[in-house]
């Protein structure tokens, strides 16, 4: 089933024609990718989808309905998160208040989505009272997709999630995204690691100049002559 | 000493309501990025309504200053909803220009509402004075210094200890990021006007109980002071206004009492000019730890 639906989307940034029509869709239970080199559009169309920024034209669709005007902080209640790029979490909080605005919408309590990130990051738990800006790279980057977890999304989108981490950090990292595709979250991941996000991923996406010159799963992308030159170093 | 120690108290007296007026510029600043000039002249417009509830329609106190409170808020979030919001995502200019003025403005329509003929402010304090040790401190000047305290204890508790509290910190720190928690920054700014503009009623009332003058430009100056005490105290900052805003009355009543009271305001404005120079973020402005 189609959980995540773009079609023809064209965004702009004042006259620069960032993303000319694309479209590509995410189904339920998946991992999609989207590659690209730098200024590809990878990040724009994320944050197009998230509700960020307004698209010039297309569609965006989540779970059959139609995201466009909807506001970015009412997105996330429809079970549709966004980690950013760049982690952008709260540096002046607390790592367990940066988990609490995660968990934002969510009118219940919030102790067994709690306990579910300290679970998949127990080195956020060790840390929770500690203040965001202080954390190492890879941990903010765990906060991010921790805080991201807590509005409890069907589908997590991740911007650039190995972005400044070492190798070892980027491979745990990518372990964690697997698990959380196996505990049910549809993921849309966007890297330039496109070595990695192939091969946890089922299909692929792949971007340039705005626009998608590839499409075909995971092992095909990995396989092709074009990909590999352009995005795996040969 | 007993002088000293009297100027002191004032001081603080006039730097609680300095504080009070600094919390509603840090705060606005800290999440909507922009200064509002025309802050000062929601206090006059609290003086006045607190004047005409209890003054004129004999209204109890406690209502006239619930009444001013309500006013002010009320008209904080109309101004934000009116002449800023639109201009969200204008140049930081244009946003200062239309808070200077949305200040016209509200000391011309008090002009032709009130007239610009001096009202005489019935102070809302009545209560005995202190005398301790053979010093006399006014009633003003206590409950002042009170307000000052249980509204910096209860703000603080709502910031650091609150859902909408942190969703405020988060806006300031990162409005992109908030919205992608679902907050909804237009409402957490909305929020901060309101916050703002009822400390601002709270201030003028206490404002024109001790120093009862009122008139359509009662608030440009009270403005001008406490938006220097919270650039003072670290815009942005909340114990920096607090801490900002008493200094600069402590300054303010010694510079007047020991130097001069012609120079009182230029002494005021040097040693803002000398933190700047050394600490350019002022005294508690944020310095972020942050690793990449």
């Amino acid at each position: 089933m189609s959980m995540l639906k773009v079609e023809d989307l064209h965004v702009y940034y004042g006259s620069i024609h960032a993303i000319k029509g694309i479209s590509f869709e995410v189904n339920e239970g998946e991992i999609v990718t989207l590659i690209g080199a730098n200024g590809a559009g990878k990040s724009t169309t994320l944050n197009t989808v998230a509700g960020l920024l307004k698209p010039r034209t297309g569609s965006v669709e989540f779970e059959g309905k139609s995201l466009l005007g909807v506001p970015a902080h009412k997105i996330v209640s429809r079970g549709l998160a966004l980690c950013p790029e760049g982690r952008r979490i709260f540096l002046q909080l607390t790592v367990q208040e940066n988990l609490e605005m995660g968990a934002y919408t969510q009118t219940g309590g919030i102790a067994e989505s709690l306990e579910k990130v300290y679970t998949h990051f127990p080195r956020l738990k060790e840390r929770y009272r500690q203040v965001a800006g202080t954390l190492s790279g890879g941990e903010q980057q765990m906060l991010a997709m921790g805080r991201a977890l807590m509005s409890k999304p069907k589908v997590m989108m991740l911007d650039e999630p190995s972005m400044g981490l070492a190798p070892l950090l980027v491979e745990q990292i990518f372990e964690i995204i697997r698990n959380l595709n196996r505990a049910g979250t549809t993921i849309l991941l966007v890297e330039q690691n496109a070595q990695m996000a192939l091969s946890i991923a089922s299909r692929g996406y792949v971007l340039e100049t705005g626009r998608i010159v590839t499409s075909a799963s995971a092992q095909e992308l990995l396989h092709d002559d074009a990909v590999r030159k352009a995005y795996l170093g040969g | 000493m007993i002088l000293f120690l009297s100027n002191l108290i004032s001081g603080i007296s006039l730097g609680s309501v300095y504080a009070l007026i600094a919390l509603g510029y840090t705060m606005v600043y800290g999440i909507a990025k922009m200064l509002n000039f025309a802050h000062g002249d929601v206090i006059m417009v609290g003086g006045y309504i607190c004047f005409f509830a209890t003054g004129q329609f004999g209204l109890p106190v406690p209502v006239g200053v619930l009444l001013s409170v309500i006013v002010c808020t009320v008209l904080g979030v109309v101004i934000e909803g009116l002449a800023y919001r639109p201009l969200r995502q204008a140049g930081s200019l244009a946003v200062l220009i239309t808070a200077i003025g949305v200040s016209y403005f509200l000391q011309n329509a008090a002009q032709l509402l009130w007239t610009s003929n001096p009202k005489v402010f019935t102070s809302v304090v009545t209560l005995p004075s202190l005398s301790l040790f053979g010093l006399t401190i006014s009633d003003e000047t206590i409950v002042t210094i009170l307000a000052c305290i249980v509204i910096m204890i209860v703000l603080s508790l709502f910031i650091s200890r609150t859902k909408l509290g942190k969703a405020m910190r988060a806006c300031s720190e990162d409005r992109a990021a908030a919205q992608l928690m679902g907050i909804n920054v237009n409402r957490t700014i909305s929020l901060t006007f309101a916050i703002g503009s009822g400390l601002a009623a709270i201030a003028g009332v206490l404002l024109c109980s001790s120093y009862p003058t009122l008139m359509p430009t009662t608030g440009s100056m009270p403005g001008i002071k406490a938006f220097t005490a919270a650039v003072f105290g670290g815009i942005g900052s909340i114990p920096g206004a607090f801490l900002g805003g008493i200094l600069l009355g402590i300054i303010e009543s010694m510079a007047k009492a020991y130097i001069s009271t012609n120079l009182a305001n230029s002494i005021v404005f040097a040693v803002l000019i000398v933190v700047l120079l050394v600490k350019p973020s002022g005294l508690l402005g944020k310095y972020v730890p942050e690793k990449v």
